[in-house]
């Protein structure tokens, strides 16, 4: 039997900022993760995943990160995306101070 | 000041423009992140967590006032207005734009500096003592050595296919801070019984996820002799290195392995064979380059000011006290001045406190500025008439944190708020524990703690030799903080030892506050440090003191 999928959301750094972003259902590459498509379905995850892939111009290191579905949208289910996606923790900056280009 | 020419500036300027070239061609998609990704390494660009870092190497930790300058302006004008000092000596800006990056290596190397990383399993940077040149306990300035070594490894026909990376750590003192225990090859130096200068030659530390104290090969080396016996290591290393598993490559499994004896004989038969070659060529180039390291022309300063200063200003003394260390001049103090402000960010410096730094060295301290392994910066020739001054400039920048080598000087790895690789948090436990040992007013009363931090097992917090050491872990999806105990990384150097189960990211900061006042009661005198107590009583009361549970629960049942 086939391990239970769990949902996922398509992250990436984006190729000039570096920063972290997420796919969103309309195509749109997002720096929040509640803006980001909730993906419940492994086929659709990994068709999703390819079309991330197929954007070297765009982002770099795309993958599926585990999220969960919270009351605005994704929220992280593992501490490593929930610091990707709110930057660092030490004093509020990168992400949290200025967010350049809000899609 | 010696001009280290690694890579001669048309070589650096040819290297910038290719990289240019190679930038604009991955933004135009002409190249593949799979073929723009050792590219951008080789420059010391990574992509982290949340942003590229580029990392810039400072050879042997020095630098000079126009070079802190240009690092000033590079933070601000391309990055966020501050660089990381790292346990490396080497700056790392967080936040550069991927088509930035070409700028700001062109602007480092307006100042002969670069972001050229040396990759492969060749001998890589070797690092030096960051008071050399300036210690009074010094017996020579160990960099000419370390620059001779790594002119000779450069492109050294024998060590270009290593079985892995090697790195060599050199120290002029008997009392060592550049952790040569911890290095392939370390040099230690010592005086013969006739007092002559040569080194104490060890070999296989190293840290990481098999951590290894090197051990002494050869007590005392004529420095005449070192070239010769260094190349009879690394051919020993290359005869019996493995090459057949990464984590068993590095030369401490090889000398674990064959036992120092074993090596010893090996290295000492391979030693007698080279030595002959070496006919003195290598020591003319040594004198050379000897003449470039000399001492700057000491001033005759009045240390009146000095005097007065350290009588009246309580907070003069207290940093007098703590971030002055004994200068080769007894008119001159080497200054290390604290990249570690109490709840601040280990290492992190602002671009305005770089430019004081820049000022104060070339004001008053020969333009010579050092970074620390342990992320601080140190002016190393201040005349003692100019501390006052020295220290009223460092106040107003906020750089005058009197806690060198004390509970809140603390070494943290970028861990989970910045590296790609890391397991763990490191930075906010190191603001968390720094905050409380300033709320509690006690860390002058503990005296001398080293607490290193590393958020995974890669140890660039050097958390094995933390008097206490602290790893960040993933367990099960959450942050897990292991205690090493005992750790020591200088000359009387030893891996701490696991005290027990690991900490909630909740739990860390009172279990280490325990531990440190813990301590207080357990010395035996006021005199007696940490480490010192630790290995008097050994771990027992100690972890009695982190588990206090654990004693309920001996006692219940
Ligand atoms: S120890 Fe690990 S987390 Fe810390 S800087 Fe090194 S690789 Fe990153």
């Amino acid at each position: 039997m086939s391990r239970r999928f769990t949902p996922k959301v398509v992250t990436a750094n984006d190729l000039i900022e570096g920063d972290v972003v997420y796919l969103s259902s309309n195509d749109v590459w997002v720096r929040e993760l509640h803006r980001a498509e909730l993906i419940d379905d492994e086929a659709h995850a990994d068709l999703r995943l390819l079309h991330a892939q197929g954007q070297p111009g765009i982002v770099v290191g795309a993958y599926l990160a585990d999220a969960k579905a919270g009351p605005n949208g994704p929220e992280p289910v593992h501490f490593r995306e929930t610091f990707r996606a709110t930057g660092p923790s030490n004093y509020a900056h990168g992400k949290q101070e200025v967010s350049p280009h809000r899609a | 000041m010696y001009t280290y020419t690694e890579f001669d500036d048309a070589f650096v300027r040819e290297r910038v423009a290719q990289f240019r070239g190679q930038v604009e061609r991955r933004i135009d998609g002409s190249l593949t992140e799979d073929e723009f990704r050792p590219l951008r390494l080789m420059n010391g660009l990574y992509l982290q967590l949340h942003a590229y870092m580029l990392r810039v190497a400072i050879p042997y930790g020095t630098l000079n006032g126009a070079q802190m300058r240009q690092l000033a302006y590079i933070a601000e004008r391309w990055d966020r207005g501050y660089g990381h000092f790292t346990t490396r000596q080497n700056i790392q800006y967080n936040w550069p734009k991927l088509s930035d990056v070409p700028d700001m290596l062109s602007a480092l190397a307006d100042v002969g500096m670069h972001a050229i990383q040396t990759s492969g399993n060749t001998i890589r940077n070797v690092t030096a003592d960051h008071f050399a040149g300036a210690a009074a306990d010094e017996i020579e300035d160990p960099r000419p050595v370390a620059e001779l070594l790594r002119q000779w490894s450069t492109d050294h026909p024998e060590f270009q296919f290593l079985p892995r990376k090697f790195k060599i750590a050199i120290t002029g003192s008997p009392n060592d801070r550049a952790v040569t225990r911890a290095h392939d090859i370390g040099l230690r130096m010592v005086r013969n019984d006739a007092g002559e200068p040569g080194f104490e030659v060890i070999v296989g530390g190293g840290l990481g996820r098999t951590p290894m104290i090197g051990k002494t090969v050869r007590d005392f080396l004529p420095k005449a002799d070192l070239l010769p016996y260094v190349e009879a290591i690394l051919s020993v290393y290359n005869t019996l290195g493995r090459r057949d598993n990464k984590y068993k490559a590095r030369i401490k499994i090889t000398v674990h392995e064959t036992g120092i004896e074993a090596i010893r004989e090996m290295v000492e038969a391979r030693f007698a064979e080279l030595r002959p070659e070496f006919t003195g060529a290598d020591q003319e180039v040594l004198a050379g380059i000897e003449a470039q390291f000399a001492a700057p022309e000491w001033a005759k300063v009045s240390a009146a000011p000095f005097e007065a200063a350290y009588t009246n200003d309580p907070l003069f003394r207290s940093f007098a006290d703590t971030n002055l260390a004994a200068h080769r001049n007894p008119d001159y103090a080497i200054v290390s001045v604290s990249l570690k402000a109490h709840g601040a960010t280990p290492g992190d410096a602002t671009a305005d406190q770089m430019r004081t730094l820049a000022d104060l060295a070339e004001r008053y301290g020969h333009d010579e500025l050092r970074i620390s392994h342990e992320q601080n910066v140190i002016l190393p020739h201040v005349p003692k008439g100019h501390l006052p001054a020295v220290h009223a400039a460092l106040k107003a920048a906020g750089l005058a944190t009197a806690n060198i080598g004390l509970a809140s000087d603390i070494i943290a790895c970028p861990g989970m708020d910045y590296c790609a690789l890391a397991t763990a948090r490191s930075i906010p436990i190191a603001q968390e524990i720094a905050t409380r040992v300033d709320e509690l007013k006690l860390e002058h009363d503990i005296g001398a703690l080293k607490i290193k931090i590393s958020g995974c097992i890669n140890a660039c917090g050097h958390h094995h030799v933390g008097h206490i050491g602290i790893l960040g872990l993933d367990r099960a999806g959450v942050e897990n903080y292991q205690i090493t105990l005992g750790g020591d990384g200088t000359e009387t150097a030893s891996i701490g030892e696991r005290a027990g189960p690991g900490f909630s990211a909740d739990e860390i900061v009172p279990a280490i506050e325990r531990l440190i006042t813990g301590y207080l009661d357990l010395r035996n005198s006021p005199d007696e440090t940490f480490l010192a107590a630790y290995r008097r009583l050994g771990a027992e009361p100690f972890k009695a003191i982190l588990y206090p549970q654990e004693k309920e629960k001996a006692r219940a049942a």
